[in-house]
């Protein structure tokens, strides 16, 4: 049974590797083929689930050696993989969304000519990720987060004819690079401490905790807060979240599976995993809790002041993770519920930004909600899906999201002590802001009156200039050259609206099925670990108090956008309005901080080399050569010099050697 | 003196006469040397008795034939073991066969081999008078000049001396690193010197400069070997004995005395310290160490082209041989004394032959300096006194020598109307007219240069190793300092071949005959593969590297 998890792995290798090598000929089916082998994984998974829970619960881990990668002596780095309870939620979750956005791909890139790639690429980003969930060694594990960030890369600038998804490519792959440098360092810290990498030894169990257990608290402290900030590159957590707004440059099936569901979430994975090592260093778990709290609060603000609607999902998705690595944070009272937040994210995000782009499918590609309104007629199918997911989203009792974010911030206050006080009042912050934004993000796009009739939209990522049939996509899907003609919206076809579909039942019932028996909680416990904590307040007390902050947050944005018409050009807005739609000024800070502060110091570094470098290299030079000028004037061409050199010669040198037997 | 030395005294020189016996010879163990001996003498009678017309080829066909029977007599010692375990002192103790000797013997065979091709080339120069012409002056003894010249050239000959000469030369390097008493390396010094000096005279084109060569180098040489001369002479007032094992044995106080007639002189420490320096003071002249380098860039440059590659390469390795067996079999007692001194000269000789080089403009000169500042490299090695200095400097030699004479044979390739083109100035652009000739000698350079995957970075490698683990690594900063200041020079021909415009009246590069592209493929070969695949021959030199005593 464990020879199957390769072929897990395989299955979409061998898709990216065909489609990227076997080139046009293979247009025709090549989607197909992408989606085939994406289904043909999560089969695979099915299976092993299956096989998993006819295991007792402490058994259902399986492991498969490959092969011996680097077989160095006291270097040993194989190519082997676990599989536990942990890694299966993983495996299911990636697979199963990943199928559902690879068949909504195709009807969604179906005008644009480079679907094979296309195709392709998310193959790649399946293999990639899923080598990260099994690996069972943080070598193996960063390859495959090397190549989850690679496939980001090539997907966000996959319409890299604009300027603004090139660049948004680059930044991604840019601020990434800070947090891979993170996880090098802490893999390199594992290596000189404990000699290995590999889980198993590293890391043990939750109740016997393995080599982890045996470093000084300041070593795990490091090694932990660099496993951290690789979290934070790669879950868009502050400071690292700069890059995920704009990586809604990509095509949205590329936002919904990976800058949403998967990819983001991979540090969530990485902390709890990683648990053993956290649990005994609480240093950086109070700092793994603040990022967390403040990234839920900083993506919840920016979510409320943008337009876009994907950059308002985005900000979302940045706030519902910052949940999730606050749970991780609060240690073994959290891990599970972050893990189950994240399953049932990972359906009402995907859900979501399937129904954003099925509405920019029918608009012409306009992301500006203030350009939509009253699309509920148009769209009924998008409509109900996404009104599902928002409802999951902002905990509507019953749904995905109730259980899962209600969890999560029991778990905040069980903390104890102020830390759970403040950190349980951010969680009840957040979850009163996401759901004025979220509800905003419903108004705006499905209610109100009809903004876009006599409003000839134009696409800020289209400009109409560009030949947008020719590269089809978000560009123009079934519209061709109308981008700056008034929308006619209409539902997107059954290929797009049936993942929507299975994706809503997710959001609708994925929580319920978890929470109810704790089912969620008995499956991963032989992971993880559990404990209640020690909570201030009842859990009925939690419950009703999130039920407060969200009618209120409801009720503040159907002040604000249901009751008030929504006008079609923004309205200045407040100091904080104005900094939210600059992502809180993050770019600004970066730019300011980073980009000048890097331009002064290779700058200066620049002036040191021209002056002192060059002037002690050239100085040197200049003297050697002046001295070769002089020696060589000793070479006169007389023998009788000559003779007179090799007569002091040796009479020096029998003077030294006699001198040397005096002394 | 106890009574006993006294009675056994007294009693030999009451033998009679007829109890001496003939000298026991292990003529096969000494083929590669006969051999070679042999074939010089019969190479004189060829000159004598075989129409001049065919005497090129006979006497070709000889120095080949000769050159590959001694190396073939040298790895037959080797395999059968006379190279490590079977090793000896052979001729009444005047020879050792032993595995530096074969190893050095091998390698002067193989460079003086690829060295006679260059000998052999006659296509570079333009046919004179409707013959063929090799480097070499038509008649030695004409008058450059003179009518005597022109009627020779006119009549097309052509010294084929030059073939017997490199016979009596390598012969004598032969026998050079193998001495193992003072008066057979005093011999072998001169058995290999004067064939050189007739050589160094020999140039076609340039007759004034190679003949002025010649007489500073004989007269130079004959300064050098007078000393060392007077320092065997004092060894033996020492010693009592030219036997280098014995002088060993007297250096160290286990034998006190041999000769009755030398006991006021008997291990005076003066003697033996000056005789001592005086000895390495000849060895050091033959290697180019400062501050007895000064012939070098004369008679490098003055040379026939083909004598300086086969020089540079083979007497370099005769002589660290014969330094190398002088100071670890004869004076390893005096390591105290001589490694400072050593050190010396060793700096000296690195930073001095780089630093001067700076600012040379003839390429032959560039590289009689480069080959100075290579000396001291060696010499790092040499000081190391332990048996990896021993075997690193055999590698280096045997990497160095292909190098050389096959860069100096690329030299006799770039040509204008005056014969060759050395002056540096007309290198330039060479990349752009001649890609693969200056590609050929961009190897050679990066290997002067020690960059890796060329033979100079192994070699240099493990002479510096080898110098640092035997204490000296303040040498190895020196060492690594002087390769900085080398590197500039060579990449600075580079530059001057690939990216420099080519000057119109430029040298044309001449399309040599097989013999050349012979040699200078054998040394591109020889030197990739020691860059790539080192430790073959490392391991080949670090089994050769110990002496017999």
């Amino acid at each position: 049974m464990e020879n199957l998890i390769a072929l897990l792995i395989a299955a979409p290798l061998l898709g990216a590797a065909v489609l990227l090598v076997g080139g046009r000929r293979l247009d025709a089916v090549g989607h197909w083929l992408g989606t085939l082998l994406a289904a043909t994984s999560f089969v695979i998974g099915l299976v092993l689930f299956a096989d998993l829970l006819g295991k007792d619960a402490e058994d259902r881990t399986l492991t498969q050696h490959l092969f011996s990668w680097i077989p160095v002596e006291g270097f040993q780095a194989d190519v082997a993989f676990q599989l536990d309870q942990l890694s299966m939620t993983f495996v299911l979750l990636i697979t199963g969304v990943g199928s559902l956005i690879h068949l909504y791909s195709i009807g969604y890139m179906e005008h644009d000519e480079r679907r094979r790639r296309f195709f392709g690429y998310l193959n790649l980003f399946l293999a990639a990720m899923l080598l990260l969930v099994l690996a069972d060694n943080y070598l193996l594990l960063y390859v495959g987060w090397e190549g989850v960030g690679l496939a980001s890369y090539l997907l966000i600038g996959f319409w890299q004819h604009k300027p603004s998804a090139a660049t948004a490519a680059k930044k991604a792959f840019l601020v990434n690079r800070v947090g891979d440098m993170g996880l090098s360092i802490a893999i390199m810290l594992m290596f000189t401490t404990f000699g290995t990498f590999a889980f198993g030894p590293l890391l043990g169990t939750h109740e016997e905790p393995g080599l982890a257990g045996g470093a000084s608290e300041a070593t795990l402290n490091g090694i932990a807060l660099m496993l951290l900030l690789a979290a934070c590159g790669k879950s868009a957590q502050v400071p690292l979240q700069s890059w995920l707004g704009d990586a809604m440059e990509g095509p949205t099936p590329v936002s919904a599976l990976i800058h949403a569901a998967t990819m983001v979430t991979a540090g969530v994975y990485l902390i709890v995993r990683s648990a053993a090592i956290f649990n005994l260093a609480p240093d950086a778990q109070l700092v793994v809790t603040i990022v967390g709290a403040v990234t839920l609060l900083f993506g919840a603000i920016v979510g409320c002041a943008k337009d876009d609607i994907k950059k308002a999902l985005a900000g979302s998705t940045m706030s519902q993770i910052g949940y999730m690595v606050l749970a991780a944070g609060l240690g073994p009272i959290g891990y599970v519920f972050a893990i189950m937040h994240l399953v049932t994210h990972g359906f009402f995000k995907a859900g979501l930004f399937l129904g954003a782009g099925s509405v920019m499918h029918g608009m012409n590609d306009e992301v500006d909600m203030r350009k939509y309104g009253g699309l509920r007629k148009y769209m009924p199918v998008t409509f109900i899906t996404f009104g599902l997911g928002y409802l999951a989203i902002i905990g509507f009792p019953g749904l995905s999201g109730f259980f899962s974010k209600d969890k999560i911030i029991e778990a905040a206050f069980a903390k104890g002590g102020t830390e759970g006080w403040i950190l349980g009042g951010c969680a009840l912050l957040g979850a009163a802001i996401t759901a004025y934004y979220m509800t905003r993000v419903m108004l705006m796009t499905f209610f109100g009156e009809e903004r876009w009739k006599n409003q000839p939209t134009r696409s800020p990522q289209a400009p109409s200039a560009e030949p947008a049939a020719a590269y089809g996509g978000d560009a123009a899907a079934g519209h061709g050259a109308a981008a700056t003609a008034e929308p006619h919206p209409h539902e997107s076809p059954k290929s797009m609206t049936i993942p929507m579909i299975v994706l809503a039942f997710g959001s609708v019932f994925a929580g319920g099925f978890f929470s109810i028996g704790d089912r969620f909680l008995h499956w991963l416990e032989p992971v993880t670990g559990h404990s209640h904590g020690d909570s201030p307040v009842s859990a009925l007390t939690v419950t009703l108090a999130t039920m407060v902050v969200l009618v209120i947050g409801v009720a503040v944005a159907y002040a604000q956008y249901g009751r008030r018409p929504v006008p079609v050009v923004a309205p200045r807005g407040s100091l904080l309005t104005r900094a939210a739609r600059r992502d809180l000024l993050q770019d600004d800070f970066n730019h300011v901080v980073l980009v000048r502060g890097g331009e002064h110091l290779t700058r200066s570094l620049v002036y040191v080399d021209h002056t002192l470098v060059d002037g002690v290299v050239n100085g040197t030079a200049a003297s050697v050569g002046g001295l070769s000028g002089r020696m060589r004037k000793l070479q006169n061409g007389y023998a009788r010099s000559y003779a007179v050199s090799m007569f002091g010669g040796v009479a020096i040198l029998i003077a030294a050697t006699l001198l040397m037997r005096a002394v | 003196m106890s009574t006993a030395v006294v009675h056994s005294l007294w009693t030999t020189a009451a033998d009679p006469i007829s109890k001496i016996g003939a000298p026991k010879i292990e003529y096969a163990q000494l083929a590669p040397t006969l051999i070679v001996v042999g074939a010089a003498v019969v190479g004189i009678l060829v000159e004598a008795f075989v129409p001049r017309r065919s005497r090129y080829y006979a006497q070709l066909f000889l120095s080949v034939v000769a050159l590959v029977a001694a190396f073939a007599a040298v790895v037959a010692l080797a395999a059968d073991g006379y190279g490590t375990t079977k090793a000896h002192i052979a001729a009444m103790g005047a020879i050792a066969v032993d595995g530096p000797a074969l190893f050095l013997q091998g390698t002067i065979l193989l460079s003086a081999l690829v060295g006679l091709f260059t000998f052999a080339e006659r296509r570079l120069d333009p046919e004179a008078h409707g013959s063929r012409v090799d480097s070499f002056a038509a008649q030695a003894a004409s008058v450059p000049g003179s009518d005597s010249e022109k009627a020779a050239v006119k009549a097309g000959f052509t010294t084929t001396e030059v073939f017997p000469l490199l016979l009596f030369a390598v012969a004598g390097m032969l026998v050079f690193p193998a001495a193992n008493d003072l008066l057979t390396l005093f011999i072998a010094l001169e058995v290999f010197s004067l064939p050189l000096y007739l050589l160094c005279a020999l140039a076609r084109r340039k007759r004034l400069l190679s003949q002025e060569a010649a007489v500073k180098y004989f007269l130079l040489g004959s300064f050098a070997s007078a000393f060392t001369l007077f320092g065997i002479a004092l060894l033996y007032g020492y010693a009592g004995s030219v036997s280098y094992a014995t002088i060993a044995q007297v250096v160290d106080g286990t034998v006190t005395n041999v000769s009755p007639a030398l006991a006021d002189t008997m291990g005076n420490d003066v003697l033996l310290l000056i005789g001592a320096a005086m000895i390495v003071m000849g060895l050091l002249f033959k290697v180019g160490a400062v501050p007895f380098h000064m012939w070098t860039p004369d008679v490098y440059q003055g040379a026939p082209t083909p004598v300086t590659g086969f020089m540079a390469a083979a007497t370099k390795v005769a002589a660290f041989g014969a330094l190398l067996r002088i100071l670890y079999v004869v004076l390893p007692g005096l390591r105290w004394d001589w490694r400072p001194v050593m050190w010396g000269v060793a700096v000296v000789t690195m930073l001095g032959g780089a630093i001067v080089a700076i600012t040379q403009t003839d390429i032959k000169r560039l590289l009689a300096y480069s080959s100075i500042a290579h000396a001291g490299f060696i010499l790092a090695g040499v000081i190391a006194t332990t048996p990896d200095g021993v075997s690193s400097v055999l590698f280096y030699l045997a990497a160095y020598s292909f190098v050389t004479i096959g860069a100096f044979a690329v030299v006799t390739l770039v040509r204008d109307a005056g014969g060759e083109a050395t002056h540096l100035s007309k290198w330039a652009g060479l990349g752009r007219r001649s890609p693969l000739v200056a590609a050929v000698f961009a190897v050679f350079l990066l290997a002067f240069a020690g960059i890796p995957l060329t033979s100079g970075f192994a070699g240099k490698f493990a002479v510096f190793k080898a110098a640092a683990e035997g204490g000296a690594a303040p040498l190895v900063v020196v060492g690594v300092i002087s390769s900085a200041i080398a590197a500039f020079f060579y990449i600075r021909v580079i530059v001057l071949m690939f990216f420099s415009e080519p000057r119109p009246e430029g040298p044309t590069v001449a399309v040599p005959s097989p013999l050349t592209m012979t040699t200078i493929g054998v040394g591109v070969a020889v030197t990739l593969v020691l860059g790539v695949a080192p430790q073959y021959f490392l391991d080949l030199a670090s089994q050769a590297g110990v002496f017999v005593r």
